[in-house]
């Protein structure tokens, strides 16, 4: 059960980062180009239909991935490095380190992340770049929080004293001590925290402050043809499916993850 | 039938690969202490919860019968079952303080079974709550009910188990390791009391424990256990005077062996420490403390929890701040911190921890953990290395192949084996051993106890041997520290310690641990 | 309560002084680093208002007017000042004051957030509650599975299906929230149910999920096999010897259930173009009307930080362990 879980989840991921690297090959149109009219319905308008300017939904579709995917990943990856390089940091040094860290990462999460996001993007203008950067430092606090008490269990262990009474530098309890039995938290969190960022990039982009126009990720397409289904369209509604397969396949494979190691069910 | 509370026949559990029980058969007879004894993995708490007709998760009765004051427990009906229980049969469980639902106060959860079988007021059932605390010694007998099981010690706790034991009158009563987790004198007080209550009343009783000291002092007839499977059962006495199977008579041999050691020679201190204060934070933990550790000599340094026993230990190992006094290394001052100290002092003072099972990472191979040490501190590699973890691995008795495993496929006793080869790998003078055996079952310890004696013997080491267990350190200990809250309480030579003891703290340690010989228990009631 | 001594430490007391000074320290550090940023962008409100056409006397005029004069400090103790007499400012958009176009925004969200809590709660914690009470069964496994799905839907993906089937198809409501807000109770609850429906679709799988896992670990204590080895029945081992300490995290877990709901509004009044403060929000950040965004951004924050401190503090008051001090166990 779990197993086909999985096999169905790995399957799905797959064909979905494939559709968005493989883009430009699979795509029948360009993203930017009307070719159909407008709102033209499934079948008349190409296999998903048309948009409010009679462009060819599934190819804005295929782009859109590569955006959703693209910059989930980038997030993460920044999130991750930030997060975990924090989280080590406080859980070793202990003492003022930690609790600064701690105090700030707490104020930061002390608002919801979507609203934070909304403040930030509101001043600083949205741009990929303090969109990439916003989202980074929000997801940030949280791989912090899971990491801390991971890394600081991890430290407290009498076989990291062993290391401390011998005399070992930073580099032997990071490499040989600390990281490979924090990597399987780290792993599953790092999944967790990519389907999170799935959603929070759709979110975003759904609310206005994503991607741009004329470019769109999955939550833009889906905000840019809402009105259409007050008409009876469905199409709107393959984007924001695509974005749930997504977060469903992702979180498949770190449901297996999770039990394959055993890990704590306390992530996320 | 009425003359057996409990009856036991060719009962058979199975988890879900393994045997967990097999065949095992016993009865109890009212007034009788029952008692079963067994090494971890027995099967003894499998054992206990079948007793109250209780199969955890995953278990299944292949075989057999348990029957609970004629009824067969196994094949009631969910509705009579809860009703045996509520009448016939109590628990009292090792853990009292997770046994205690932590959201009432202790008077209301010691009566519940009052309030629902008997249909007694909240009045009756605080009389009748105080008569057992007051029966058991509580302190302030009338009020102790008042209070939440976070509010009380460990020791008043497993008593106020045994009062809520106590209250339905059952005709059967387990106890399940109840004093393991105490301390030696409370734990005397608990079994004193046990012996009490239960020879009072007349009621049949299963008492489970590891110590086989413990057991003898209580039970009429003894029930040895190993594996799922029973090695031998009798009466006490027979069984401790003339064991019949092997296990039973290691066992045995292992509580009788009483060689004292002879006064060593005087030595030179190899470490030596000067009114010293240390502890985390501010406050000092321990104080006062001056040692010396003779070069060559045993030292054991004894104290019950909280004593700081474990404080100094780590305070000469460089992990505890030091706030006053001096604290010396063959002549020459030592830093307080571990990091201000050389790495060939590092390699001279050498610390094995109590729990090997946190004391070795669990991604390292055994030949990473040993190799480490050779590599850091001799610099060996390659082939030199590989002969001396070869050696290393033979001089702590484990073959070979394990050098590639990884400690989660080891057992206790070969997992400590490790750390002793890491320590030994560093070539020390100074071995501080901090309750290296306490985790461990009684036959594993006496063989961990033997292999830390031969190499001893076979090189110039030094050793600071922490334990709660004083009877332990009688067989091997040059001089003996006794501690208690803090401070120092006595220390000298062990065969002074133990022949004459000046202080009445040290007398009451020695009087409280348990014995095998007749009679050791009355003479203390 | 026991009978007190003398200097008994107070560990509420202390709790509620320390989370009220870190919950004030993070709202001035978040007010405070809007208006730093502000302040290091290029160009700034004045300039972003009047386009890239504006004569310099011009944006000196609005600069004058928005006090962008004056130095950092002084504006933000200005501004702080204000804000704890409700007064913030005027909307650099529509000129009126922000408390003035804040406040009706602030009621219509709590009116649809409010009714949310009032079907989510019981039903996600009920189901949570009989999830593990019925651990492994059909009703168990059913949870599961709709929690997996609704965890990986995107809010909007729920209101839209629900606009296509009960608005579109078939036309039980209106599929926008434009209709005028003075209809009396029928016309609130036309309006109200979907977003309703879809704030419950969308939070009761965390919730759920939670519960379930407080439950699971309260059922696994020794504590409760203790009472079932004295022979008490499973009902009377749920109802009392199990609930009772569960009720300290569903507790918690129901104020953050709350919490959660404030921020899936934002996105849901987008959907059903609901006026509440999530949509002014998330207009304003359209126009930059930044008065009103930091206003916004300060109101959601306070909810969410006094939600939080609540959920702890609860906990906290139903635990004996916290709410009696340990005392030295008498020899």
């Amino acid at each position: 059960m779990r197993n086909a879980g999985f096999i169905l989840s790995i399957a799905g991921f797959a064909v979905l980062v494939a559709a968005a690297l493989l883009a430009p090959i699979l795509a029948p149109h360009l993203p930017s180009e009307p070719v159909y009219q407008p709102y033209a319905p499934p079948g008349i308008g190409g296999l998903l239909g048309a948009d409010s300017l009679g462009r060819d939904m599934l190819s804005r579709i295929l782009y859109g991935l590569r955006y959703t995917l693209g910059i989930a990943l980038l997030v993460s990856v920044l999130a991750a490095g930030a997060g975990v390089t924090l989280a080590f940091l406080a859980a070793f040094r202990r003492g003022w380190t930690d609790l600064l860290i701690g105090r700030l990462i707490d104020a930061v999460m002390s608002v919801p992340q979507i609203i934070f996001a909304l403040v930030v993007l509101a001043v600083a203008g949205v741009s990929l770049t303090t969109l990439v950067l916003t989202m980074a430092v929000l997801e940030a606090t949280l791989f912090y929080r899971v990491v801390r008490p991971v890394a600081g269990d991890i430290v407290a262990m009498d076989y990291v004293e062993v290391a401390r009474l011998r005399g070992e530098g930073l580099g032997w309890y990071l490499f040989r001590e600390i990281l490979p039995n924090a990597a399987p938290t780290l792993i599953a969190e790092f999944g967790i925290r990519i389907a999170y960022a799935v959603l929070f990039i759709s979110g975003l982009s759904f609310l206005g402050v994503g991607v741009q126009p004329p470019a769109a990720d999955l939550g833009g397409l889906v905000r840019e043809n809402a009105l259409a289904i007050s008409v009876g369209q469905l199409s709107p509604l393959a984007p924001a499916v695509c974005i749930a397969l997504i977060t469903l396949s992702v979180n498949g494979i770190v449901d297996w993850f999770i039990h394959k190691y055993s890990i704590r069910a306390e992530l996320g | 039938m009425a003359t057996f509370v409990l009856q036991i026949e060719n009962l058979g559990i199975q988890a879900k690969r393994s045997t967990i029980l097999e065949g095992i058969s016993f009865d109890v007879t009212p007034g009788e202490i029952f008692g079963i004894i067994g090494e971890s993995g027995a099967g003894k708490s499998t054992l206990a919860m079948a007793t109250v007709g209780l199969l955890r998760a995953g278990c299944r009765r292949v075989a057999g019968s348990v029957r609970l004051a004629g009824k067969s427990l196994l094949d009631l009906s969910q509705a009579d079952l809860e009703r045996t229980r509520r009448r016939k049969v109590s628990y009292v469980a090792q853990s009292a303080a997770a046994c205690f639902n932590p959201f009432y106060r202790l008077g209301e959860q010691v009566t519940e079974l009052a309030a629902l079988e008997l249909g007694k007021s909240r009045a009756e059932r605080q009389r009748l709550a105080a008569d057992l605390f007051r029966e058991l010694q509580l302190p302030d007998p009338e009020r102790f009910g008042d209070r939440y099981p976070h509010q009380v010690s460990g020791g008043q706790l497993q008593r106020a188990m045994i009062a809520m034991a106590l209250l339905n009158e059952p005709e059967l009563i387990i106890f399940d390791e109840p004093t393991t987790a105490l301390d030696v004198t409370t734990q005397l007080e608990v079994l004193r009391l046990i012996r009490k209550v239960v020879k009072g009343r007349g009621c049949g009783s299963i008492y489970i424990s590891h110590d086989l000291a413990v057991v003898s002092q209580l039970a009429d007839r003894v029930m040895v256990l190993r594996h799922g499977k029973v090695v031998e059962m009798g009466p006490t006495r027979d069984l401790i005077e003339n064991p019949q199977a092997g296990y039973t008579r290691d066992l045995v041999a292992n509580q009788t062996t009483t060689s004292s050691v002879p006064d060593p020679a005087a030595s030179r201190p190899i470490v030596s420490v000067e009114n010293l204060a240390a502890g985390y934070g501010r406050v000092s933990a321990i104080r006062d403390i001056s040692l010396d550790l003779s070069s060559g000599h045993i030292t054991c340094l004894v104290g019950e929890s909280g004593s700081g026993k474990t404080t100094l230990a780590r305070t000469i190992a460089g992990l505890v701040d030091l706030h006053a006094g001096v604290l010396r290394f063959k002549g020459s001052e030592l830093p307080g911190r571990v990091e201000r100290r050389d790495s060939e002092t590092r390699r001279r003072l050498q610390y094995i921890h109590q729990l090997p099972d946190l004391a070795l990472n669990p991604r390292q191979t055994i030949r990473e953990v040993v190799g480490r040490p050779l590599a850091k501190f001799r610099g060996l590699r390659g082939a030199a290395a590989e002969h001396r973890l070869r050696e290393l691995l033979r001089d702590v008795e484990l073959p070979e192949t394990f050098l590639d495993r990884v400690p989660g496929s080891l057992s206790g006793g070969q997992k400590q084996r490790v750390c002793i080869a890491r320590a030994l790998a560093a070539e020390p003078d100074v071995l501080i051993c901090d309750e290296v055996t306490s985790a461990l079952d009684p036959l594993v310890e006496e063989s961990v106890i033997k292999l830390l004696l031969r190499l001893m013997k076979a090189r110039p080491l030094t050793m600071l041997f922490i334990t709660h267990n004083l009877a332990l350190t009688r067989r091997f200990a040059h001089e003996v520290v006794v501690m208690q809250q803090g401070r120092i309480v006595e220390a000298g030579p062990a065969s002074s310690v133990f022949s004459a003891p000046r202080e009445a703290y040290t007398k009451k340690l020695l009087d409280s641990t348990p014995l095998m010989e007749r009679g050791w228990l009355e003479a203390r009631l | 309560m026991l009978a007190s001594a003398t200097h008994r430490p107070a560990p509420i007391r202390d709790f509620v002084v320390s989370r009220v000074v870190s919950g004030l320290v993070s709202l001035v550090l978040i007010t405070a680093l809007v208006f730093v940023g502000t302040a290091l962008l290029p160009g700034d409100t004045a300039g972003a208002l009047l386009g890239q056409n504006a004569t310099p006397a011009a944006l000196e005029a609005l600069r004058r007017d928005l006090g962008l004069d004056q130095p950092l400090v002084q504006r933000y103790l200005v501004w702080l000042a204000g804000a704890l007499r409700g007064d913030f400012g005027t909307s650099l958009a529509s000129g009126r004051a922000v408390s003035e176009v804040l406040l009706p925004r602030l009621a219509n969200s709590l009116l649809l957030a409010g009714a949310g809590a009032v079907f989510l709660l019981p039903i996600a914690i009920g189901g949570g509650i009989l999830a593990a009470i019925w651990q492994g069964s059909w009703f168990d496994r059913l949870i599961g599975f709709t929690s997996m799905l609704f965890l990986a839907m995107p809010a909007f993906l729920v209101g839209y299906i629900l606009i296509y089937v009960f608005a579109v198809r078939l036309g039980w409501f209106p599929s926008m929230s434009v209709a005028p807000f003075a209809g009396g109770t029928r016309a609130w609850a036309q309006i109200l149910t979907l977003p309703v429906i879809s704030l419950v679709i969308i939070g009761q799988a965390h919730t759920m999920k939670l519960t379930r896992t407080a439950i699971l670990s309260v059922l696994a204590s020794d504590y409760v096999l203790m009472a079932e080895i004295k022979g008490i029945s499973r009902r009377r081992i749920i109802l009392r010897h199990a609930l009772p300490n569960a009720l300290s995290p569903i507790l918690s877990i129901s104020i953050l259930t709350i919490a959660y709901l404030i921020v899936d509004v934002v996105v849901i009044e987008i959907v059903f173009s609901y006026p509440g403060l999530g949509k002014l929000m998330v207009d304003s950040v359209a126009y930059r009307d930044l008065t009103v965004v930091q206003a916004c951004g300060l109101l959601f924050a306070l909810v969410f930080i006094t939600m939080n401190f609540l959920a702890d503090l609860l906990a906290m008051l139903v635990n004996p362990r916290q709410r009696v001090p340990a005392r030295g166990a008498a020899a």
